[in-house]
């Protein structure tokens, strides 16, 4: 009886590793049936291996592609290929250059005096009264094929009346059979204009264009009183046809021609021109995406674009993945025949001429972590990388010098390295409202020199960047006019001239301006107490410890106790609101390529506190708001250079900042992926891309060959593992028959 | 059973009204209405007539929970917490605060979410109960105490290991299933899941076998296992037919509860694997402090967590026939 049930229970051990294997070789089916004919870990569909598709990433989710509200850099990514301002940036050449997109020329401006009489070119900043920007754009410009221009033989909408059956089908814009399509008219862009004033749209520059466009802030009121009637009246479906209201400081000429109205003189306008803000809408896209209903589907403008450019958005699924196709009815344009000094060397004039754009499509698939995008780079499913500090290592090889170049790894897959220095800058400052740190008296002045000595930003560059940026000279990045190079540039308040490079003082030099300050060995000599400065940041988790600590080091080597008060970035915000904090970390990104928008924030009207500003360290000094307001609206040239200069000694003695560093943008490509020059002021240069699908289709499936063999060893461990069970079990069995 | 439901029903209620209320005080704690029209508007160029603007547009221009001057409605109505909580009774979650739908977004996400999860739940819980048994089987021997020990060894891993692992053996080093991403077209979505879903069951193979095998020793020492033996069946009879079906009081404690939340996905899983699922949505929505979503989610949650209880004290009856609910003892 026992070896009967020995022999049983054999029996079922067997069928069930007979059936484990079932379920395994069944599960290698289902991998091989998915994955045929392709490399197993291919996240794309097979049949796209050798198309000319262009693989990128995004790591946050697009809040908004309606071009009124859209402003965060991860959605001008999408909507700066589909939607076209008047005027767009050269692509090659630098310094960055406007020129036109689809306008015929640059716009002409017209500056008026405060009747209304036109001013020559060159009058005085303080008879300008107004300047009328005037805008011709190219005829026979087509929108990409869209449902809501669509029309019948009759030129009449088919689809701007949907009733609510026909609307509870309609789960995207492919759901829609008949698209349309129609001539870009001037008036298209003053509809946009009128948008930025909409209560609904909340866009983010309307407070800053309300100060500019005449008759934008009133235009705005009374949209908002219309709407509230309409929504009183209608609820939720009220629509608010803006063609029916007219916005003073924005007029037609003529079906190509419109005029902008400018309060003063803002040359910067202009480059606000070349910002999707400004692309064109057409009426009939809100009328169409107005509809009631639509919106419970997410189908609205701010999901669903509608533009000119060379990319019309065909999947839309952010929380995934976003495509771009090639847009039919785009109106053509050639790659540059002009770059700088080494563009021609580098390959980035290869294609000068050629139409754009050159790739077919764009899949841009969503990576939250670093690391499964780092992968898949490597894999060659994404054409481009950035790199982020878990990777660097793998990536990249400093030599002697601290110049960066590409791993043997790298070396051997082909792939390429970008570098440059971005437009941005990464500074602390000092509340200028404090007792301590602020005020323009000069045991405060040197108090701040003294800490701007201190903290060494090579060293911080070194340890925590990987060698990613540069020591900051003042708030001006390279590559934005007023930069300079060289001794010229260096801040003299920390920083001495030696063997042709800047050499930061020592830290004696700090500690006899300590001294001079009244806190000889980091002590008030009148009081005697040590001296504490309070650092706000938002930098307060475990990542974060290192960096602090090293900013605590910093600050002891001259005495001072550093006290760290982290804080999420709303209480942070707060505070600066309110000018409680002493001293904190910030960073400011370039809107624009001109010294304006960096000056600007140490500008005393534009202080954080009471003014809502961007000058968050409430830097006020006369001397330097009357240059600002002086070189602000001057053409760059020798003379904007000079105030430009005044105005950087001002600041460096002052030394409301430590002015910290500029970032180095690093980032890979494979070398199929061609024209990868990078340009970073445009947000269109997806056209600019070139690939060659074939090389990549070849080098994929070397690099993604499946590797079988460890699950045949896997498989073999488990078995080799279920042996001593299945002796215990009959041990068991015979014991339980014995007993 | 009827009248018992409706009354857990109603209990309910409060309890959703509650932790509504503890929701809104914490976010609102720590985000004021202001940070949150900032952190929308771009952070740059931001007026202060443009963040009001935005508060008005998305309802956030009135006070939090007591209004001394009343535009609409009474003191109490006209507040941000009753705009914002009562619709939310109705199941109507309105739009996030960057416009899009939550229903619709919900109701697309979620199917994403139950793709891992399902499987995960399922095959997971067939094989800890299955490795639970067979280390019972083999109580006493080298086999459970290395069992055991490897539970220990597999609980204390954390999952971002095994994420991080699973990706980097079975995508970068093997090359057998894409690393991450999600396809949601018929059965090319079938290699996107399979590396989550074996990384989500040997994730939770070490706690819940542990837990299981527990629960199977102490049932195991009852006078019943002791009758059955004395009887003459043999031990696999008595594990999976006797001890098996009176564990499942226990095991249905845990199991059925879960179930609904099977719906709310895995925030960590989800973000690594880039799977669209609810857990990812949760996760951005408090990233980016919108309310709407987050008062949403945790509604949500609340409400299937009560239903996966009711339906826990409607198993138990189904199980265990002495068990009658809503009579007296």
């Amino acid at each position: 009886m026992s070896a009967k049930f020995v022999d049983r229970s054999n029996t079922i051990i067997t069928r069930n590793l007979a059936q484990l294997a079932n379920g395994l070789a069944l599960i290698l089916l289902i991998c091989i049936g998915a994955c045929s004919g392709q490399a197993w870990n291919n996240p794309y569909p097979a049949a796209d291996a050798r198309k000319n598709i262009l693989y990128s990433s995004f790591t946050e989710r697009p809040k908004h592609l309606d071009p009124a509200r859209s402003y965060n850099a991860n959605e001008i990514a999408f909507t700066g290929q589909i939607y076209e301002p008047p005027l767009q940036y050269h692509y090659l050449k630098r310094p960055y250059q406007l020129i036109p997109l689809t306008t015929v020329g640059m716009p002409q401006v017209q500056y008026l005096d405060k009747d209304g009489k036109p001013l020559a070119e060159n009058a005085r900043q303080d008879q300008i009264a107004f300047s009328v920007y005037e805008i011709h754009i190219k005829p026979g410009i087509m929108y990409q094929p869209h449902p809501a221009l669509a029309t019948d033989a009759q030129g009449k909408s088919l689809y701007d009346h949907l009733s609510p059956e026909q609307i509870d089908k309609i789960h995207s814009l492919s759901d829609f059979k008949q698209q349309g399509t129609r001539e870009l008219v001037a008036a298209d862009y003053i509809h946009e204009i009128k948008r930025l004033a909409h209560p609904r749209l909340n866009s983010p520059i309307y407070g800053l264009m309300s100060e500019y466009i005449v008759g934008l802030r009133d235009f705005s009121k009374r949209l908002r009183d219309v709407y509230q009637q309409l929504v009183k009246e209608k609820g939720e479906s009220a629509f608010l046809d803006l063609t029916q209201y007219d916005l003073a400081g924005v007029q037609a000429v003529d079906r190509y021609t419109y005029r902008i109205k400018i309060i003063g003189k803002y040359p910067q306008f202009l480059y606000w021109l070349a910002m999707p803000f400004f692309a064109p809408i057409p009426p009939e896209a809100d009328v169409f995406y107005a509809q009631p209903g639509l919106d419970k589907k997410n189908v609205t403008l701010d999901w669903y674009p509608i533009g000119t450019g060379p990319f019309m958005l065909t999947k839309n699924n952010p929380n995934l993945q976003m495509v771009m196709e090639r847009n039919p009815n785009f109106h053509g344009e050639t790659y540059p025949t002009q770059g700088e000094a080494g563009d021609a060397e580098a390959g980035f004039l290869d294609d000068a001429g050629k139409p754009l754009p050159f790739i077919d499509k764009a899949v841009y698939s969503l990576e939250k972590e670093n690391i499964p995008g780092w992968n898949k780079f490597l894999q060659g499913y994404y054409d481009t990388s950035g790199i982020s500090s878990d990777s660097f290592d793998q990536a990249i090889r400093m030599n002697n010098q601290g110049e960066a170049g590409l791993s043997d790894d790298m070396k051997a897959k082909g792939i390429k390295l970008l570098t440059g220095v971005g437009t941005s800058t990464f500074y602390m400052g000092f509340n200028m409202g404090d007792s301590v740190v602020g005020g323009n008296s000069e045991r405060a002045r040197k108090l701040r020199q003294a800490i701007s000595i201190a903290v060494d930003y090579e060293e911080f560059i070194s340890i925590f960047l990987n060698g990613r940026g540069i020591p900051a000279q003042g708030p001006i990045p390279p590559g934005i006019f007023g930069y300079r190079d060289g001794k010229a540039g260096i801040n003299p308040y920390v920083y001495d001239w030696v063997n042709g490079a800047p050499k930061r003082k020592s830290i004696a030099v700090a500690r006899k301006l300590m001294r001079e300050a009244g806190y000889p060995n980091g002590r008030d000599a009148k009081t005697g107490k040590p001296l504490i400065i309070y650092f706000d940041t938002t930098a307060s988790g475990p990542d974060d410890k290192a960096r602090l600590d090293w900013f605590r080091k910093q600050f002891q080597k001259i005495d001072i106790q550093l006290v760290v008060r982290g804080t999420d970035y709303n209480r942070f915000q707060d505070k600066m609101q309110k000018g409680t904090e002493q001293f904190f970390g910030w960073g400011w990104n370039a809107d624009y390529p001109d010294p304006e928008n960096f000056l600007f924030l140490l500008y005393g009207p534009n202080a954080k506190v009471g003014k809502n500003g961007e000058n968050a360290a409430n830097y006020s000094n006369p001397d330097f708001d009357r240059l600002f307001e002086k070189m602000k609206n001057m053409d760059n040239g020798p003379e904007r250079q000079a105030i430009i200069d005044r105005m950087m000694v001002i600041a460096r003695k002052d030394s409301p900042w430590i002015w910290g560093l500029h970032p180095k943008i690093f980032s890979l490509y494979h070398n199929w992926y061609f024209n990868a020059k990078p340009n970073l002021m445009a947000n269109n240069t997806l056209k600019y891309k070139r690939i060659d699908p074939v090389l990549r289709a070849k080098l994929r499936a070397k690099w993604n060959k499946p590797i079988l063999w460890p699950i045949g060893v896997l498989v073999l461990i488990l078995i080799v593992s279920v042996i001593p069970a299945i002796k215990t079990y009959r041990a068991k069995a015979r014991a339980a028959g014995v007993t | 059973m009827f009248a018992y439901i409706i009354r857990r029903v109603l209990y309910a209620i409060p309890i959703l009204i509650g932790v509504n209320l503890l929701t809104f005080t914490l976010f609102f704690v720590v985000n004021k209405p202001d940070d949150m029209a900032r952190m929308h508007l771009g952070m740059k160029h931001v007026t202060q007539e443009g963040i009001d603007k935005w508060k008005e547009d998305h309802g956030y221009d009135k006070p939090l929970f007591y209004n001394n001057h009343p535009s609409e409605g009474n003191a109490l109505t006209d507040t941000i917490f009753y705009h914002k909580s009562v619709r939310l009774f109705l199941f109507d979650f309105g739009n996030a605060d960057d416009g899009r739908n939550i229903t619709y977004d919900i109701s697309q996400r979620m199917w994403p979410s139950l793709a891992i999860a399902v499987p995960v739940f399922i095959i997971g819980i067939l094989l800890n109960i299955s490795f639970a048994l067979m280390i019972a089987f083999f109580r006493a021997t080298y086999i459970d105490y290395g069992a055991v020990v490897l539970c220990v060894i597999l609980m204390s891993i954390s999952s971002l290991f095994y994420i991080i692992g699973g990706q980097f053996l079975i995508s970068m080093l093997l090359h057998l299933v894409p690393i991450s991403g999600y396809d949601d077209t018929g059965w090319s979505m079938a290699k996107f899941l399979i590396l989550p879903v074996i990384v989500g069951i040997i994730g939770g193979v070490g706690s819940g076998t542990r837990w299981y095998r527990t629960i199977f020793l102490e049932e195991i020492n009852k006078d019943y296992v002791r009758t059955a033996r004395a009887k003459g069946l043999s031990e696999r009879i008595v594990l999976f037919k006797h001890v098996l079906k009176n564990a499942l009081i226990p095991i249905l404690t845990g199991v059925v509860a879960v179930i609904p939340l099977l719906f709310m996905g895995s925030l960590i899983t989800e973000s690594f694997f880039g799977i669209p699922g609810l857990g990812s949505y949760t996760i951005d929505a408090i990233r980016s402090q919108d309310f709407a979503i987050v008062r949403s989610m945790v509604f949500i949650g609340s409400v299937l967590y009560i239903f996966g209880l009711i339906l826990t004290d409607i198993s138990y009856t189904m199980v265990d026939p002495r068990i009658r609910l809503g009579t007296a003892a």
